[in-house]
């Protein structure tokens, strides 16, 4: 990944809720933990030193159980939280130096949100509600009218225009909510447990839905999530916060395969292995060809077995996405995936 | 032991003196600024005896009909229409039409008044916790001092009339559209709120755009409740030259005169209910949206 194809910055962030958080930063910097610190000095920390790197037209998956942080850290990213102490930078920009006019124009160009409990304007229609981004601009009405029906219909919703969001179901509170969001063309779009309030069918329509505007439109996307399946399925890269702190930021497979600690360990142990494996996390680098089957190195586990039962004694090639083959996979290698791994006991990002 | 069973007051001439002293320095202060004072109400003076003809100088016919059809567009109610018609009717036929119409105008500019003043100092309240505990003991002593006794510097200041007796009203009728403004504002669901902070709203676009709309409703039940309180004052209003039911009102009190004061009070009541029906079933109607209301 070369550096320009960092977008977000975010540096060395802390964040402290209460009277004395200056004080508290010293102490915190020095290794105190939340449960002290709350102790002591009637502090909650919110973010302690977070440092991540987001890619351009990526996903970006943060997770963590409530109370770790995570929409803490998203809403630090349009500055509707201020750090306590810290740095933050978009396109190179660093966005705690934006005055407050600024900060106004940023929100309405770079970034929109959509949020867990939906946040709809409960007394405009659906078309106000999706035109709103742009409304706040001063763009005209008959200028903007256009834009929001386009982005209605992209979610679905022809023919809703004029209802009031109380009328509809919270699957499609939410699809308002994302084409609000997406109406202003901003190239951030951060979501903050988008998903988290709808039922377990329509949330996995809205995660196609976005999968499908996402490879259309590639903007860069901040999703907050406490979902691990969520998370594997959308993400293109997953950080885990615990306490405030991040535990772990690296590629979804790795997250699987070589968990940090104890928590990410209690975190992937309820999911099937089979399903979210990828050949490519388990292959042992071969650059011949095999006597079994060739699959793709994106493939998961169950399918491999699937392919294998048939020959169990020959290993599959895996091939990447270009054809060139990049190793072979036997039946040991898919029981040794399936196994739950021992945490690595260290944090590692990588 | 003394000072245990009986208070250790201040000495009488002490008192006296401390009562005199506040006596003549408001009433230099009258004396010196009183028609300065006079003269700044003037243009509200105007506006409240034009207003008053006009309601007793259109034909009654008119009035009626202009009434009832804003009883419609408020309310959207065909029994409240026919109940206000019927209403109106008997209060003519009773011989109260001239001084029902001098009691409408008065309520009317009073409730226009304390709307014009009270939602903007609502607003302010709703944006700053200082100034909401700098104006919320204020409210509690406009609403719970006894009438009488703000009439006392009103008519030293203004004498007897139309203004000060506007003036009492509105010093009475003012805190529930305050309080409900702030509170309506206060009350706005703070998510909406962060939805319209992230999309880049400032102060003035989230106030109109959102949260006065969405406080609409409550604000409303305040615009209901000035109304009803100032309906209330009518008669004491009435003690210092303001003419309308009131005045019968007193005078059916000082000569026990019952049929009198019943029929002018009921008056009173019933334009009270008319304004309540109407106020709050247009309050219903703007929050439509939070039922199903599509219209």
């Amino acid at each position: 990944m070369s550096k320009n194809d960092i977008l977000i910055k975010v540096n060395q962030l802390y964040k402290i809720f209460g009277d004395n958080s200056n004080e508290a930063l010293d102490l915190v910097k020095d290794g105190m933990g939340k449960d002290e610190l709350l102790e002591k000095c009637n502090c909650v920390l919110g973010l302690n030193n977070i440092n991540l790197d987001i890619s351009k037209a990526k996903i970006q998956v943060v997770m963590g159980l409530s109370g770790s942080g995570k929409s803490t850290l998203i809403r630090h990213l349009n500055r509707l939280i201020e750090p306590t102490s810290g740095e933050i930078l978009v396109n190179e920009q660093d966005i705690l130096s934006l005055s407050q006019k600024e900060l106004v124009q940023f929100r309405q160009n770079n970034m929109s949100m959509v949020f867990q409990k939906f946040a709809l304007f409960p007394h405009k229609t659906v078309l106000q509600n999706v035109g709103y981004g742009l409304a706040i601009q001063n763009i005209p009405v008959d200028e903007w009218d256009e834009r929001a029906k386009k982005w209605i219909s992209r979610v679905g919703l022809d023919g809703y225009e004029t209802y009031y969001p109380g009328q509809l179901s919270g699957g499609m509170q939410q699809r308002v909510g994302l084409a609000r969001a997406l109406a202003t063309d901003a190239e951030i779009l951060l979501m903050d447990e988008a998903f988290s309030a709808l039922d377990p069918l329509i949330r996995s329509e809205m995660q196609n839905i976005l999968l499908d505007l996402q490879s259309e439109l590639h903007k860069t996307i901040i999703f907050i999530t406490h979902d691990l399946d969520e998370a594997l399925k959308i993400g293109d890269r997953i950080a885990i916060l615990r306490d405030g702190s991040m535990v772990q930021d690296s590629d979804p497979q790795k997250i699987i395969m070589k968990p940090a600690d104890d928590y990410v360990s209690d975190f992937i142990k309820d999911i099937n292995r089979a399903r979210v494996i990828q050949a490519k996390s388990i292959m042992t680098p071969f650059r011949s060809k095999s006597s079994g089957a060739t699959v793709k190195e994106d493939m998961v586990l169950e399918d491999i077995l699937q392919i294998m039962s048939d020959a169990p004694s020959k290993p599959v090639t895996i091939e990447d996405t270009k054809g060139n083959i990049t190793g072979k996979i036997e039946m040991v290698n898919l029981i040794e995936g399936m196994k739950r791994p021992e945490s690595q006991g260290t944090n590692i990002t990588g | 032991m003394d000072w245990f069973f009986n208070f250790p007051d201040m000495s009488r001439s002490d008192l006296r003196e401390f009562k005199k002293t506040v006596d003549f320095a408001f009433t230099d202060f009258s004396r010196s600024y009183g028609a300065d004072i006079e003269s700044f109400f003037d243009p509200l003076l105007m506006f409240l005896v034009w207003f008053e003809k006009f309601f007793i100088n259109t034909p009654w016919p008119l009035i009626v009909l202009g009434i009832l059809i804003l009883a419609w567009i408020g309310s959207r109610s065909i029994p409240v229409v026919i109940g206000t018609f019927l209403s109106f009717m008997l209060i003519g036929y009773f011989g109260m039409w001239e001084d029902t119409m001098s009691t409408l105008a008065i309520i009317l500019v009073a409730t226009f008044l304390c709307i014009s003043i009270g939602i903007p100092m609502g607003i302010a309240m709703a944006r700053s916790n200082k100034v909401q505990a700098l104006i919320v003991p204020i409210l509690d002593v406009m609403q719970t001092i006894p009438s009488f006794v703000y009439l006392i510097p009103v008519v030293m200041l203004l004498g007897i009339g139309k203004v000060p007796g506007l003036i009492a009203v509105c010093i009475y009728a003012i805190p529930p559209i305050v309080r409900l403004t702030n509170l309506g504002i206060r009350l706005v669901d703070k998510d909406v709120l962060e939805a319209a902070d992230s999309f880049g709203a400032n102060y003035w676009q989230k106030l109109f755009g959102v949260q006065m709309p969405l406080a609409l409703p409550t604000i409303f039940a305040g615009v209901n409740q000035t109304i009803m309180m100032a309906l209330a004052m009518v008669v004491i209003a009435s003690m210092i030259g303001v003419k309308g039911l009131g005045l019968p009102v007193l005078r059916a009190i000082s000569n026990q005169y019952l049929a009198l004061g019943l029929m002018n009070g009921l008056a009173i009541v019933v334009l009270a209910i008319i304004f309540d029906r109407v106020t709050q079933k247009f309050g219903l109607r703007m929050q439509k949206y939070r039922n199903d209301g599509k219209d």
